[in-house]
């Protein structure tokens, strides 16, 4: 049995209301002596409850107090939902009153590792929630709920029943050689079978490519020699679209300096040393910095002077970045032209009068498809981690595929059959791998 | 006072006696009917697939079983020939006669052994602990240790139709409250069925009518100590015919006059062996089913129509076998019968064979759940050497699932249990590339020769083997093949397409077109036959084979977490209560074991993972 723990469960902003959530078999009986209002402990499970927070004779907060009890909660413990009336200062003070009461507070994720340590969502799902939290946008949270709800576990399910009819068509032949019941799996019918698992496989991989998207959004460079207008650009970006200012490290070690929302995608801007931080920073930043920025990027903006003759440093960017994604804008058209360009792809425009801006997130918009995917189903799979057990699935089965050719005998061919059918399982959990749940387990900061 | 008592003369039995015999235990094998040792009384063929793999793991563990079927048959075969290596097993058609009177001369000619008969309806039970049997006669025999063997006799009913005859499978006198006993005792008893087809009089065949099944062209033996003692084309046929419309029209028609299909019977058959009526029922889209006629002796005329397993009464089963071609006019010697006996629930068992409530009694074969021959004297072999060990304070040998079939049968009784009686299939082994049948003495000699089953001179001979398979590896590693008009002639001729460049002959016998055989034409290798099997096998699937140790790995990794023993799962809240259930009753080793529990969960798991790091730190 785990302890009691708490934490404030809605973002930390300035909302209507808070909750606080509190989990663990002293959630009730250590919250109710707090509460002024109906005895938490004799309320029935499910209710909501009107009353306030009181410590030392003194209100807190007015609150709602929700009552869940143990087993059909979240966490599968007694879980008690403290609504405060919002604004930072009562809810800390609600949080803290709690704390004194022994209760602790919650790790990040904390509350969803109890449901997967007890038996209420499988890895996938749990993985989901995880995503759910930090989701940000609309799509996203579409796309977590899905994953969470069971959709891609059926998805992987049902790629996992078509190679266990394959294996234990095989398993017959061998373990039976005499009987005529089933077909018999050779070099030459094996082909069609594991191009059926392949394309399966490839088709949950081609669908990942838009989980991933959604999930993880856009990474965005913009690019360009000193005094070009990088700066102004992103800005200009960032404010027209009131942005998502966020101060989270991404998932490399390149930081996120603000977000924008297009079409339910985020575009994240990145920079290693922060563009806008001041400008003589950004005269020190050279094409150096911008090629190491190139190589984490999925799209480039390429930044241009359209006041002066392309330079060698320009060049040498437009080489580097030939083979990414990439946009090129030319700004500051509200002077002269001096450039000189060969190709017409371009986007013109000016930073300072929003001119160009449109056409430019339009070409994003047009470049990633982002228009079909509001359309797309969003029964797909964003994790990496089961994307990544996906791919070595298909390699497996690639090896299957090259080991008929290399005439290697069926029933050796059957591991890998079987590898990709046990890399599947591990997405559900069900295979039992250690590595899996240490992998699992730090990031659920578990241990001791 | 004898050191170790063995329960039963079947298959299981023999093992048990010899190797405790053999051990150094003064052990008394006691049966019911010393002319029923050894006794065959399903189908006359030791081996199959997997099931061949375990005679020779047997053998390489010091048994018996591979030494008496060299002995003892008239037809061989190398299974799965076709396939790849990893699943080929050998199979004899066993003559009925000859194999257990060998493995009776066997037993005679062993030391500190003693055959005893009479029924055992007792045991002398002290402070949960065993010390001694008791005879039907009131007879008491003390015993440090018991090995029950008893295989279908604890309570055995035959069925035929409606006819329901308590007895053995011969209809003799069966044992009425041994198993009532032990439930005394606090042990689980389970009821399960299995059956056999009719025997067919030989004179009475239409041969003309049959596919004749013939033995291998080449030489095999099960054991690795013995010479071939037959002669290829001295071996017997087999034949194969079919099932027609005519015959499932009968069945369909009588299926309630069946006593699996009437409800006379309440014990659990096998899936993977079932009756013809059952495949009848379960396929009925198939318009015939195989069936093969086997000889069982060649000193009596009765032949086995395996696959026709029946529990009809008399009347239908004529009319059944007489819809057969070749069968029209067939005598039938001895009618099909299903039979009902008693058995513990295998998850009372630890993993060395010994019961977890009674010390020092041990189970094997048909009374742990499992079927077959090979199963039950693999698991006497081992209740054998446990009970010595036991006795001797030594720990037990437990084979690991990457080691033996052995080791998959035996953690797959007592970690998942069994509902029907348990076949070995290779599926159920995840490392079958590694517990192929040519490796069998290189996986468990060692390990025999550390538990004293096998001697120093055998021993040696394994030793030697290895070296010798080291040192033609090497010589392939070191020599280069020279890409002169003379070796292009050859490969020619063998219809090989002449590599481009001169590889060593160790990359060269990679290829999947590259056999040892085509090697020895380019460079003289004069060693046996087997030796030169293993090189090959170990070089052309080198890859197949590091990839399944990295797997054993990952599992070895887990096995070796292991659960203290006095672990109480009620101090574990969070357990699901299925799988906390399962844990209690079944108390694996580690976590590892823990993890093949069905109903046992990965969120299980990871609570119990952090429960002992919490509590045990480990």
């Amino acid at each position: 049995m785990f302890d009691t723990i708490c934490a404030i469960s809605t973002s930390r902003g300035v909302g209507a209301i808070s909750i606080i959530r509190v989990s663990g078999n002293e959630a009730i009986s250590k919250v109710a002596p707090l509460f002024d209002g109906k005895n938490l402990l004799e309320v029935p499970s499910n209710t909501i409850n009107y009353g306030h927070i009181v410590k030392d004779n003194e209100i807190i907060d007015e609150v709602l107090v929700s009552v869940m009890r143990a087993p059909k909660t979240y966490t599968k413990e007694d879980i008690i939902e403290i609504n405060t009336h919002g604004g930072i200062a009562p809810t800390k003070k609600v949080l803290e009153t709690l704390l004194e009461t022994g209760i602790r507070l919650a790790e990040p994720g904390e509350f969803t590792k109890r449901a997967f340590l007890n038996g209420r969502l499988d890895l996938a799902e749990a993985e989901a929630v995880e995503n759910l939290i930090s989701s940000g946008t609309d799509l996203e949270r579409k796309l977590a709920l899905n994953q969470m709800s069971g959709k891609v576990s059926r998805k992987i399910k049902k790629v996992r029943d078509i190679i266990v009819e394959l294996m234990a068509n095989i398993e017959v032949n061998i373990d039976f050689p005499e009987y005529e019941d089933a077909l018999i799996i050779t070099l030459d019918n094996l082909p069609p079978k594991l191009n059926e698992i392949k394309k399966e496989l490839e088709t949950l991989l081609e669908e990942a490519k838009i989980g991933k998207l959604i999930e993880q959004g856009i990474k965005v460079a913009i690019v360009g020699r000193p005094n070009v207008g990088k700066s102004s650009l992103l800005n200009a970006l960032l404010d027209e679209n009131k942005a998502i200012v966020t101060d989270i490290a991404g998932t490399t070690r390149d930081i996120v300096e603000g977000e924008i929302e297009l079409k339910g995608i985020r575009l994240k801007f990145i920079d290693t040393a922060g563009i806008r931080k001041t400008n003589d920073i950004v005269e020190k930043i050279g094409v150096d910095k911008s090629l190491e920025i190139i190589k984490e990027a999925d799209l480039v903006i390429h930044v241009l002077d359209n006041n002066e003759e392309l330079t060698e440093e320009d060049q040498e960017i437009m080489t580097k970045i030939k083979n990414k994604t990439h946009i090129t804008f030319i700004n500051k058209n509200d002077l002269p032209t001096k450039i000189k360009l060969n190709s017409k792809d371009y986007i013109i425009g000016n930073t300072k009068k929003d001119n160009g801006l449109e056409t430019l997130k339009n070409k994003i918009i047009e470049l990633f498809e982002l228009e079909d995917i509001k359309t797309n189903n969003l029964e797909v799979i964003s994790s990496t981690r089961i994307i990544n057990l996906i791919k070595e699935a298909l390699s497996s089965i690639n090896n299957a595929l090259s080991n008929v050719d290399a005439k290697i005998p069926v029933d050796m061919i059957a591991i890998d059959i079987k590898k990709a059918w046990d890399l599947l399982g591990e997405i559900t959990g069900e295979t039992y791998q250690d590595e899996l749940l240490d992998t699992l387990f730090s990031k659920f900061c578990l241990g001791k | 006072m004898y050191d170790l008592i063995v329960v039963g003369g079947g298959h299981a039995g023999c093992e048990a006696a010899h190797i405790g015999a053999v051990l150094g235990l003064k052990t008394a094998l006691v049966t019911a009917n010393i002319k029923n040792i050894a006794d065959m009384p399903c189908n006359p063929a030791i081996g199959g697939t997997a099931k061949g793999i375990i005679v020779r793991e047997i053998d390489a563990l010091g048994g018996l079983m591979g030494i008496i079927a060299d002995k003892s048959h008239f037809q061989i075969k190398m299974l799965n020939n076709g396939k790849g290596p990893a699943v080929r097993s050998l199979r004899a058609q066993a003559d009925k006669i000859t194999y257990p009177k060998n493995m009776l001369k066997a037993l005679d000619e062993t030391e500190n052994l003693t055959i005893i008969e009479g029924m055992v309806e007792d045991l002398i039970i002290e402070n949960n602990m065993v010390k001694g049997i008791v005879l039907a006669n009131k007879q008491e025999i003390s015993a440090k240790s018991v090995i029950l063997t008893t295989g279908t006799y604890l309570k055995g009913n035959i069925l035929i139709g409606k006819e329901n005859n308590p007895g053995g499978p011969h209809g003799e006198a069966r044992s009425n409250h041994l198993s009532d006993n032990l439930r005394k005792y606090g042990l689980t008893i389970q009821r399960l069925k299995t059956g056999t087809p009719p025997r067919i009089k030989k004179d009475s065949i239409d041969f003309t009518k049959m596919h004749p099944e013939n033995g291998d062209d080449k030489y095999y033996t099960f054991s690795f100590d013995t010479e071939p003692l037959y002669k290829i084309n001295d071996q017997q046929k087999c034949y194969l015919i079919y099932t027609n419309e005519n015959t499932h029209n009968i069945i369909k028609a009588n299926l309630d006059k069946s006593a699996m299909y009437g409800g006379y019977v309440t014990g659990i058959g096998p899936r993977y062996c079932p009756s013809i009526e059952d495949k009848i029922v379960r396929f009925a889209d198939k318009p015939r089913h195989q069936l093969f006629l086997e000889p069982e002796s060649l000193y009596y005329d009765e032949w086995y129509l395996q696959g026709f397993s029946t529990s009809m009464p008399r009347d239908i089963q004529e009319k059944m076998v007489h819809s057969l071609p070749g069968l029209e006019n067939a005598q039938i010697t001895k009618y099909a019968y299903a039979i009902e006996y008693d058995a513990i629930d295998p998850l009372q068992m630890k993993p060395s064979l010994e019961n977890k409530i009674i010390e020092n009694l041990f189970t094997a074969g048909q009374i742990n759940g499992t079927s077959g021959y090979e199963e039950a004297a693999a698991q006497g072999l081992i209740a054998g050497i446990n009970a010595h060990h036991k006795l001797k304070g030594i720990e037990p040998l437990i084979l690991k699932r990457n080691e033996a079939y052995i080791g998959v049968l035996i953690d797959d009784l007592v970690t998942k249990g069994t509902k029907e009686p348990y076949r070995m299939l290779t599926s159920r082994a995840e490392f079958r590339l590694l517990l192929r049948h040519d490796n069998a003495d290189l996986r468990l000699r060692e390990i025999g020769y550390k538990n004293g089953t096998i001697d120093k001179e055998r021993y040696e001979k394994l030793t030697e083997k290895i070296a010798t398979i080291n040192n033609i590896k090497n010589i392939l590693r070191n020599t280069n093949l020279s890409l002169n008009e003379e070796t292009k002639e050859k490969f020619t001729q063998a219809n090989l397409e002449i590599p481009t460049s001169s590889v060593s002959l160790y990359l060269l016998l990679k290829r999947p077109e590259i056999t040892i055989d085509f090697i020895k034409k380019l460079l003289p290798l004069d060693y046996p036959n087997d030796i030169l099997e293993e090189v090959e096998i170990e070089i052309k699937y080198e890859g197949y084979i590091a990839k399944a140790y990295k797997e054993v790995e990952k599992m070895l990794k887990l096995e070796e977490k292991i659960i203290p023993e006095d672990i109480d799962y009620h101090d574990i809240l969070n357990l699901a209560s299925e799988a906390r259930q399962k844990l209690e009753k079944i108390r694996p080793k580690s976590i590892g074991q823990a993890a093949r529990i069905s109903g046992v969960n990965p969120s299980d798991l990871s609570i119990l993972s952090v429960y002992l790091k919490k509590k045990y730190n480990k």
